[in-house]
């Protein structure tokens, strides 16, 4: 599903090379983790993914079902079926949850060929995920993000993917600043679109996620590279170690 | 103090050119009393400090520069609204595509007939509240409009109007040069909702007077018209006695030179002004909003918003004041003027002021001027939003706090469309 190979990126405005050779394939059906130090390069890692402007790839490819997503528009990324659960959901002065919402549905499903979905259809849709995800409806007539918890940003971000219903997830550090009751409804979230057709990289610093999302495959990044691949057991290993001796084995 | 000389002459130049009406004798006074403020002030040149930044040659030189006709493609605005049509065709009333100026609690006269008559109630208010708002700043434009004006409106609502008064300005000659001067009177516990809409003409100089009893209420929605090459000088002046509310709203999309200014004056304690505008330039486009807010009374309360998004080199002015007189304690003062640059090439010039007389009052003001945010168009993307819609949706949202001071929905629901209509042509 998403194959990544030797992935290069640097800072655009600086000099500074922060991704230095990511290989990384995960398959339809599977969770993979990524876990490592703050400042390793998971979040850059995701925004080259997804298009964010501000970094430039020196070598390396990332593909898509075999599409080249370093070519593409960010809103063409999202409509091959590539989402990112943002590690910090800004707020959007202004512009309605549900307009935003609907408009992306629409805008990706046209993208594709697709019928566009009526009104009633999103709506029905919307209340059921939000009741699943325990967001009241009122809040998504609310602007994006605005006024949310830290929580709540973090429960959108699973309401959004679960309405766009992308093919292959990532998800940054979604469980930072959670509760463990928004920790488990967040989890739920996501097992509950685990599928076979769908592949998810899971981003995260802690282990304790993943004992509600369990990963198929755990990677542990350090210094811009994948330093080590296993199975579950080496997210305990980085509970009970640290990272520290992970990331100096390969260094 | 004589005038300069090219000043002199340039106002002698225009002076020439036009013809004063026939009238009454309070109508023939008001207008030769007009005709010596035109005279004595003389009329806005570039080096004047009230016009640094909008160049007033067009709107005073002696011929209106031509502007073609534009065929709007969509619907007229407000065409959903149940409303009193009053059609005004390059500055003059057409009774045949009007309705009859006839409504409940209201009454309306073109101001060739109340001026005609011996006596009527708008002498009291015909280039009075211009003459008012003349100090501490010349508006010598109105001046020149309340001597000059051809046509107009004199609307007195004596209780609560149930169908806006919708005045349409349509614009059918390329040289049309129209001057119109409304007075409306809104008395103690009535309420009117005024709309206007239309280019009006090649150059457009028009001047409302708004006289807002105690506890009136008068609200006011207006979209300048698209036509490119239209050139508008307005003033509005308003009165507010105690408790009375007066809300304007103004878009304007379009049109290569445009001014409008507002003078108000709070006079009866507790009453509240909002004026606000989103206005939308691409090229040449030239926007310039001038109000002037001035608190005279206790515990008023005024807000002036105005958002403007420009690109393709436009121009936006705003030069906004807040004057709190001694004794007007307890004034609640906000003013906010932004703009949204859609490129490098684009500028907005804003003179924001607070001139504060009164101890106990809270008033605040801010003006920004900046790009669209790209952290936010870049969560929009991701989630599948093309870039254009994306930054469509951005920019309706930074309107969004000028389009929320309409009241009514249906109204604001109109505006917004027009927006929508704007920025989808310019994505193509
Ligand atoms: N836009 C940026 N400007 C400056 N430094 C950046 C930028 N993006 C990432 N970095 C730097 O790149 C490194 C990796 O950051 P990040 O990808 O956020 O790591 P992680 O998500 O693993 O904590 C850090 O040293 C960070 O400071
Ligand atoms: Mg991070």
């Amino acid at each position: 599903m998403l194959e990544i190979k030797n992935l290069n990126v640097k800072l655009e405005e600086e000099d500074k090379q922060i991704l230095k050779g990511v290989d990384l394939t995960v398959e339809a059906g599977k969770v993979h983790a990524i876990m490592g130090p703050n400042g390793s390069g998971k979040s850059t890692l995701s925004y080259v993914l997804s298009g964010r402007d501000g970094y430039e790839v020196t070598d390396g490819s990332a593909l898509l079902d075999g599409d080249d997503l370093l070519e593409m528009e960010p809103e063409e990324r999202a409509a091959a079926g590539l989402f990112l659960a943002f590690q910090y959901p800004i707020e959007i002065p202004g512009v309605g949850n549900m307009t935003f919402l609907r408009t992306a549905v629409n805008a990706q499903r046209k993208a594709r060929g697709e019928e566009e979905m009526s009104s009633t259809e999103f709506l029905k849709l919307i209340r059921e995920k939000a009741k699943e995800l325990k967001i009241d409806t009122e809040m998504l007539k609310r602007p994006v993000n605005v006024g949310f918890s830290g929580g709540e940003k973090k429960r959108n971000e699973i309401l959004q993917m679960a309405m766009l219903a992308p093919k292959m997830c990532i998800l940054d550090e979604t469980d930072s600043g959670l509760d463990v009751d928004a920790m488990k409804l967040v989890a739920d979230g996501v097992n509950a679109l685990r599928d076979a057709g769908r592949g998810f990289l899971v981003i995260t610093h802690y282990q304790r996620l993943l004992d509600h999302i369990k990963p198929d495959v755990v990677h542990i990044m350090a210094d811009g590279r994948i330093v080590k691949t296993g199975g579950p057991e080496l997210a305990l290993e980085v509970e009970t170690q640290g990272y520290g001796d992970l990331a100096g084995e390969v260094a | 103090m004589a005038l300069p000389k090219a000043k002199l002459d340039a106002t002698e130049a225009r002076l020439a050119s036009m013809t004063r009406p026939e009238g009454g004798a309070w109508a023939t006074a008001a207008r030769e009393a007009a005709l010596g403020r035109v005279r004595d002030m003389g009329l806005p040149a570039r080096r004047d400090e009230y016009w640094k930044f909008t160049n007033p040659e067009s709107l005073v030189q002696a011929e209106a520069p031509l502007a073609a006709l534009f065929e709007a493609d969509e619907a007229p605005i407000f065409d959903e609204i149940d409303r009193l049509r009053i059609v005004f065709v390059d500055g003059v009333f057409d009774a045949d595509a009007s309705d009859d100026l006839t409504g409940e609690n209201l009454s309306i006269e073109r101001l060739v007939d109340a001026a005609a008559s011996d006596i009527h109630w708008a002498k009291d208010l015909y280039g009075v509240l211009e003459t008012a708002g003349q100090t501490p700043v010349q508006r010598p434009l109105a001046a020149l409009n309340t001597a000059y004006a051809t046509d107009g409106l004199v609307i007195h609502a004596t209780g609560p109007v149930s169908k806006p008064v919708s005045l349409i300005y349509q614009h059918r000659s390329e040289s049309s040069d129209a001057i119109l001067h409304h007075v409306v009177k809104v008395e103690a516990g009535a309420s009117l909702t005024l709309l206007e809409n239309g280019p009006a003409a090649a150059r457009f100089n028009k001047v409302m007077e708004v006289d807002v009893a105690d506890t009136g209420t008068f609200h006011h929605v207006r979209a300048q018209g698209r036509d490119h090459e239209r050139r508008a000088a307005t003033h509005i002046f308003a009165r507010l006695g105690t408790e009375s509310v007066f809300k304007s709203f103004t878009l304007t999309a379009n049109g290569v030179m445009t001014r409008n200014e507002c003078v108000i004056e709070l006079t009866g304690d507790d009453a509240v002004a909002h004026v606000a505008g989103a206005c939308l330039g691409d090229g040449d486009f030239h926007h310039d909003d001038t109000v002037f807010i001035t608190h005279d009374a206790e515990r008023c309360e005024s807000r002036q918003v105005f958002k403007k998004v420009l690109r393709n080199g436009a121009t936006g002015v705003f030069q906004g004041k807040i004057l709190v007189k001694p004794g007007a304690q307890k004034t609640d003062g906000y003013q906010i003027s932004q703009s949204l640059l859609l490129d490098d090439d684009s500028q907005f010039l804003a003179k924001p002021e607070l001139e504060i007389y009164a101890d106990d009052v809270a008033c605040s003001h801010g003006s920004t001027s900046g790009a669209i945010d790209e952290e936010a168009l870049f969560y929009l993307r991701s989630r599948g939003l093309p870039e254009g819609i994306a930054t469509d949706l951005l920019t309706l949202a930074f309107l969004a706090e000028a389009v929320l001071e309409i009241e009514d929905e249906a109204l604001q629901d109109a505006i917004v469309s027009r927006i929508e209509g704007w920025l989808a042509r310019r994505r193509g």
